[in-house]
């Protein structure tokens, strides 16, 4: 016989249509050091095999598994249900900000289309003829980049932002923090086009530095640093001019 | 909606204003320490080249700073965007301007032009 300690009451979001959706209820038995990601994918192989969700790693590596946990963005692989659930409760939506395909899946393409539009991209300062230039890891330079480096690309800060909720075309924190990164590397050869790309009209200087991409980020990273770093260089590009 | 031109239209008009707005305070607590009427104030704005220029710098950078501030509320809350926003940024920048400037031609040599 179960106890109400036992079990815990999740509503998780299902998809009815491409506009809307519900929160289905479950109850779910509780174990030790159980995750949000154990508890979707109890519900997915015990008792509702429609459920539809993303995640692959489940050690945090990936990015793949991030979902609204009680109206929170979390990667739900390393978010242990002992903290993140309130009297009991669980609520589990897909992640803010973005479309959503079906149930807990979103649609990323808006996500990944912006860090092409930030110029996240390698620009190559040199061809495979070239001698490979070491690279000081000791710089000022190089330690500002590295800050950046472990993005895992899961778009909780993007999900996070408040500016992205009012402004969708709005870059967002990890594309900008991945061009904050370009502009540090010594091997990247498009300083100027990544500046300039993040000056447009949805760009850096839309960021109102309100910090819940740097709060939220299960990586411990600081996208609102590295968006204030792109609003100095390139205000000091402009009055150089 | 906001690139790096208007982003720093909107810091060096912020920058202009902070000396201003400090210069407008402490002039009003100053002045009205001992109560002051309508024609004390004139009598010190009238003709006044000094008082010209300071509250029309003002004005110009009060213009410039809040249609900015107005056209990213109008974008994030009311959805505006494209020709439409830039028109409304336009308009109310101007029209800050021409109130502004009556206020400050109306304190100063308004009643000497005529």
């Amino acid at each position: 016989m179960t106890s109400k300690d036992d079990v815990l009451s999740v509503s998780v979001w299902r998809q009815t249509d491409d506009e809307t959706g519900t929160f289905q209820q479950f109850d779910v038995p509780r174990q030790e050091s159980q995750t949000v990601l154990d508890i979707v994918s109890y519900i997915q192989q015990n008792l509702d095999s429609t459920l539809t969700y993303r995640f692959a790693c489940r050690v945090g590596m990936c990015g793949s598994c991030a979902m609204m946990v009680n109206g929170e963005p979390r990667w739900t692989c390393r978010t242990h249900v002992q903290k993140a659930a309130v009297d009991g409760k669980l609520q589990i939506a897909p992640l803010r900000n973005l479309p959503v395909i079906k149930d807990l899946v979103t649609d990323m393409d808006p996500f990944f289309d912006k860090w092409t539009k930030a110029e996240g991209v390698h620009h190559p300062s040199a061809t495979r003829h070239d001698a490979i230039v070491p690279v000081d890891t000791t710089t000022a330079q190089r330690t500002i980049a590295n800050e950046g480096i472990e993005c895992i690309n899961c778009a909780i800060c993007y999900a996070a932002c408040d500016t992205v909720s009012g402004n969708g075309d709005y870059l967002g924190p990890a594309a900008l923090q991945r061009a904050w990164t370009l502009v540090n590397d010594e091997r990247d050869g498009g300083h100027e086009t990544v500046l300039d790309a993040v000056s447009q009209n949805d760009g850096c200087h839309n960021c109102h530095s309100m910090g819940s991409c740097t709060h939220y980020c299960p990586n411990e990273l600081n996208p609102m640093k590295a968006i204030a770093g792109l609003k100095r260089e390139t205000a000091k590009s402009w009055l150089k001019w | 909606m906001l690139n790096l031109r208007l982003y720093m239209l909107q810091r060096l008009t912020a920058l202009v204003m902070v000396p201003l707005v400090i210069g407008h305070l402490a002039m009003m607590i100053y002045a009205i320490q001992d109560g002051l009427t309508v024609g004390e104030i004139l009598q010190r704005t009238q003709g006044s080249v000094a008082w010209f220029c300071f509250y029309g710098l003002f004005v110009v950078a009060v213009s410039v700073h809040g249609s900015i501030g107005f056209r990213v509320i109008l974008h994030e809350w009311a959805n505006l965007r494209g020709r439409a926003l830039d028109l409304v940024t336009l308009a109310t920048g101007i029209g800050l301007l021409i109130l502004g400037s009556r206020a400050v031609w109306a304190v100063t040599f308004a009643e000497l032009a005529s």
